[in-house]
């Protein structure tokens, strides 16, 4: 684990990922203190205000300070990446680790279950999802976490497959330790380093997907300061007040671009053929 | 014009790294008749692959890489042509056969088209009687149904099979010279055989010279006309077959020679004490002098030259045969450390 | 060759049924009715009754669903609730705008991302190399409603350089279709090239190390050629798998970008469906989306297999 960090500490880029990934955890607790107006406060007297010392970032067609907005939506945007990732860690983790370690019958349905899954583009999976439950965030969250779950359900596969029959479990299981003890203690742990990568990436998937879903008018309900919403309403004041649609934008970016970063850096960190590489 | 076609001066490739300078290849010179096979012989990790890269300028185009010295091909400095001429002379002139032919074809394409992509660029030769000489080329080689053979991908051929393959790839603009790099270190020991054979066939077929990059004396007793042995970097001593095999001078070549199981022998091996020096951090001395069994003070103060021993073309790089060092008692070299070299 | 590509073909059979599958129940799952959705506010039990039995909507689930398979696979997808017209037709109808914008995507991505990513390898650890892998996560992290919402605020509106929306028909003008796909294809474009450049770097960088590129190299063969002919080849054969588990984002994707820029395709078709609750139409179109994907990656894999010999016997 120190090597990991130390591995880390050298990627510049890396570092910068997860300096900019913390300043989004602390705005979204913070927010409450840190924002200058609230972010649900309308003020007809000052719609459509350009980006002004009063209002850093303008505001929108309804008054609301757009700073605040955005600061309120690093909220919506990191409770959807926890909870949407989440799910699909666990829920994929244990799909993929079963159907590697039963194999057989079991491995092949699920694994085509997999494919299956694989084949609707993700988006338009999640808006199906979304007209069976309807809007709403928790909705979303279920919605987008499983989405992503088949993506961990490979790589748990692959990289159980890949140390199944290693000298170390054959060891455990000639000493009658028993299937989930094994799975549990020995496997699971071994094939951790492609599934923390892929956390880290789906994080920034689950925010896009939120923003996308919420732009779509399919997410979460329009008052709420999310990121997606904010844009959607943007798009069609567009030619006269352009901040709206901008700044929140740009805040995606940001956070998708950062936690690409991180989970570039370790996947750097912990591929070793790619260690050796940069001598 | 002598009769030489090559001659290395004082070649010296080091790279530069993070920890310091590796001093890979640090002035090595030898030369190489028409027509003969050397061997340039010694340990993995002695410097005598990438000498012959650096012959070839494979390696010297990056920051990190520094080629110095004289590579005369015909009186020539390659050292000294443009990166374009050099391309010209690549393939054509020399050419080179690789240790692992699992990796050195392109599994991309057909054998047939990686052999005609020589007389293609090389001599302007159409599609068509491009593919005519690599198929020549891989009936030369001894591979059955050539025509066939040409219109497959490497992963169809088997080890041997590739290793000729390449041989026909190097062979395909009739070269003056030819760097074999560990040509069979990656074979099977009767595919080994097989493709020596190749090997000598052309070279009294074609008149073609070869440096024989290898770590098996066996190959070299076999094969080669003249033997270079290398350690640490340097030539320690240079000769004919018969002066390396039956009168070694130099205490690492003995050690070598003593690691060779002779038939009929009853002798003990016994490994070599320590290591081979760190390439970036050389003794001032003699390089072999921490492994040596009749180290003296003078070999940690300085290094010993490549000089002339007993006879013409014979030289070692030993203190001990600097005069007034000689007690003429090192003929015998039964019971010297040995090391593993196969 | 043939054998192989026969070979992924019944390889796909099972997924695309366990997609005709989810396609049917997942759409079955979504709230509301059917028929009193067709029927609108007038009707009487008897009418609703009777259209139930007509489209089979009386019998158990399952029965419905291989009458409706049986029916697809004739051809017969069911009428759109909403348009009255066969659902089929609707999709078909507007395949092709769906078709080019992804292809015209593509393409965009493949015009930056071999060479960039190639150059970017060649040149490794240059300023270059840092500004194309900028490229590539920015590339990555762009919403690409985003992206299409600033390309029409500053080079539709502000510019006036291409129509902010609406589509311009093949058959109508050419200039001017390419000038109504050009801005969404971009918008669509732009993170499956980022994602095809990192894959196009990484996997230069692999072959370049190999033994046959130094082998290459001894044979005299010239820079360029040593580049674009004998490392490329190897190294785009990850990068058409890459483009092929991306042509899934390219098809979600197109949702959401079809809907930004007016251009009534597929994508467009489905959201229509979904705020419609347009159940026929939503299943046949989920269903050929996904059955597009499938055939997307039996494409890839063929091209696949002509890049890797080793596939091929």
């Amino acid at each position: 684990m120190s090597d990991l960090w130390y591995q880390l500490k050298k990627n510049k880029i890396a570092m910068s990922g997860l300096f900019m990934t913390i300043i989004l955890i602390i705005l979204a607790i913070t927010a409450p203190w840190i924002a200058p107006y609230d972010p649900y406060e309308m003020a007809p007297d000052a719609r459509f205000a350009e980006p002004s010392l009063a209002h850093f970032l303008g505001t929108d067609q309804f008054g609301r300070d757009i700073l605040s907005r955005i600061i309120y939506g690093s909220r919506i945007s990191l409770q959807v990446g926890i909870i949407s990732v989440g799910l699909s860690f666990v829920l994929g983790t244990l799909i993929g680790v079963v159907a590697a370690y039963y194999g057989k019958w079991v491995d092949a349905a699920l694994s085509r279950l997999t494919d299956v899954m694989f084949s609707f583009p993700d988006i338009l999976l999640a808006l199906v999802i979304m007209a069976i439950l309807g809007p709403s965030l928790t909705n979303l969250m279920i919605a987008v976490g499983i989405v992503y779950t088949p993506i961990f359900a490979r790589i748990a596969r692959g990289s159980v497959l890949s140390i199944k029959n290693s000298l170390f479990i054959e060891a455990a299981r000639s000493m009658g330790v028993s299937n989930l003890k094994i799975m549990w203690k020995h496997i699971l742990p071994n094939s951790m380093a492609p599934l923390i990568v892929q956390v880290t990436l789906s994080f920034a998937f689950a925010i896009l997907a939120e923003a996308a879903l919420s732009f779509l008018g399919l997410g979460v309900s329009p008052d709420t300061p999310s990121w997606g919403i904010m844009l959607s309403e943007g798009k069609s004041w567009m030619e006269s007040a352009w901040w709206i649609a901008v700044f929140p934008g740009i805040a995606i970016t940001l956070a998708v671009f950062s936690f690409n970063v991180m989970g570039d850096g370790l996947r750097d960190a912990l591929d070793p053929r790619l260690k050796n590489e940069s001598s | 014009m002598s009769d030489y076609i090559m001659e290395v001066k004082d070649l010296k490739t080091h790279f530069h790294t993070k920890k310091g300078i590796v001093k890979a290849v640090d002035g090595v010179s030898f030369k190489v008749k028409k027509g003969e096979i050397l061997a340039i012989v010694g340990e993995s990790g002695c410097g005598k692959s990438v000498t012959s890269q650096s012959i070839m300028r494979l390696v010297g185009d990056k920051k990190s890489e520094e080629v110095t010295g004289e590579v005369l091909y015909h009186g020539e400095d390659l050292m000294k042509k443009s990166r374009l001429d050099m391309q010209k002379v690549r393939g054509k002139d020399l050419s080179m056969i690789f240790q692992d032919p699992m990796t050195s074809l392109n599994p991309a394409y057909t054998v047939g088209t990686q052999i005609a992509e020589m007389p293609m660029i090389h001599e302007k030769k159409g599609k068509k009687s491009a593919w005519n000489r690599a198929v020549e080329m891989l009936t030369k080689v001894g591979i059955p149904s050539p025509a066939k053979r040409a219109e497959q991908y490497p992963h169809q051929f088997s080890g041997g099979m590739r290793q000729r393959g390449v041989i026909a790839m190097s062979l395909a603009c009739d070269p003056d010279l030819i760097i074999a790099d560990e040509p069979t270190t990656a074979l099977d020991v009767t595919i080994q055989a097989q493709v020596l054979d190749i090997i000598r066939d052309l070279r009294d077929e074609t008149g073609t010279a070869i440096i024989m990059v290898t770590h098996d004396l066996g190959v070299v007793a076999e094969l080669c006309d003249r033997v270079a042995v290398m350690y640490a970097g340097k030539i320690v001593e240079q000769g004919t077959i018969e002066d390396i095999f039956d009168r070694p001078k130099h205490p690492y070549t003995q050690g070598l020679l003593n690691s060779v199981p002779r038939p009929g022998s009853r002798e003990r091996l016994k490994p070599i004490e320590g290591q081979p020096p760190n390439l970036h951090d050389l003794p001032n001395g003699c390089r072999f002098a921490e492994r040596c069994p009749f180290v003296m003070d003078q070999c940690i103060e300085k290094e010993p030259d490549l000089l002339e021993a007993e006879s013409k073309g014979h030289t070692v790089a030993c203190w001990l045969e600097e005069e007034g060092n000689n007690d003429g008692d090192r003929g015998n070299t039964e019971g010297r450390g040995t090391e593993k070299v196969f | 060759m043939i054998q192989y590509v026969i070979r992924r073909l019944l390889i796909s059979i099972p997924v695309l049924l366990g997609i005709s599958v989810v396609a049917f129940f997942m759409v079955r799952l979504v709230p509301g009715d059917t028929v009193t959705a067709m029927l609108g506010n007038s009707y009487t039990p008897d009418q609703a009754e009777a259209l139930r039995s007509k489209y089979g909507l009386d019998e158990p689930l399952i029965q419905q669903y291989f009458l409706w398979l049986g029916n697809v696979l004739q051809g017969d997808f069911g009428y759109s609730q909403f348009t009255n017209t066969p659902v089929l037709d609707a999709i078909l109808a507007r395949l092709p705008i769906t078709i080019e914008l992804a292809v015209l995507s593509v393409l965009i991505a493949i015009i930056i991302a071999i060479p960039l990513g190639t150059i970017a390898a060649l040149r490794r650890n240059s300023k270059f190399d840092y500004g194309a892998s900028m490229f590539g996560l920015l590339g990555i992290s762009v919403p690409n409603f985003w992206l299409g919402t600033l390309m029409i605020l500053f080079l539709s509106l502000y510019a006036g350089w291409f129509p902010s929306g609406g589509f311009v028909g093949l058959s109508e003008s050419i200039i001017g279709n390419l000038r109504s796909m050009l801005l969404p294809a971009i918008a669509l474009g732009t993170a499956v090239g980022a994602v095809a450049m990192r894959m196009t770097r990484s996997s230069m960088l692999e072959v370049t190390n190999q033994e046959y590129i130094k082998m290459a190299r001894a044979k005299g063969v010239s820079n360029e050629r040593l580049i674009w002919r004998h490392a490329l080849k190897n190294a785009l054969i990850p990068v058409v798998t890459v483009i092929g588990i991306q042509a899934g984002y390219l098809l979600g994707g197109s949702v959401v970008i079809e809907q930004i820029f007016g251009l009534p395709g597929v994508g467009q078709l489905a959201l229509q469906a979904i705020t419609n609750r347009d159940y026929a139409l939503l299943q046949g179109t989920i269903l050929f989306i996904a059955s597009a994907f499938v055939i997307v990656n039996l494409i890839v894999d063929v091209i696949y297999g002509f890049l890797n010999p080793q596939i091929r016997y």
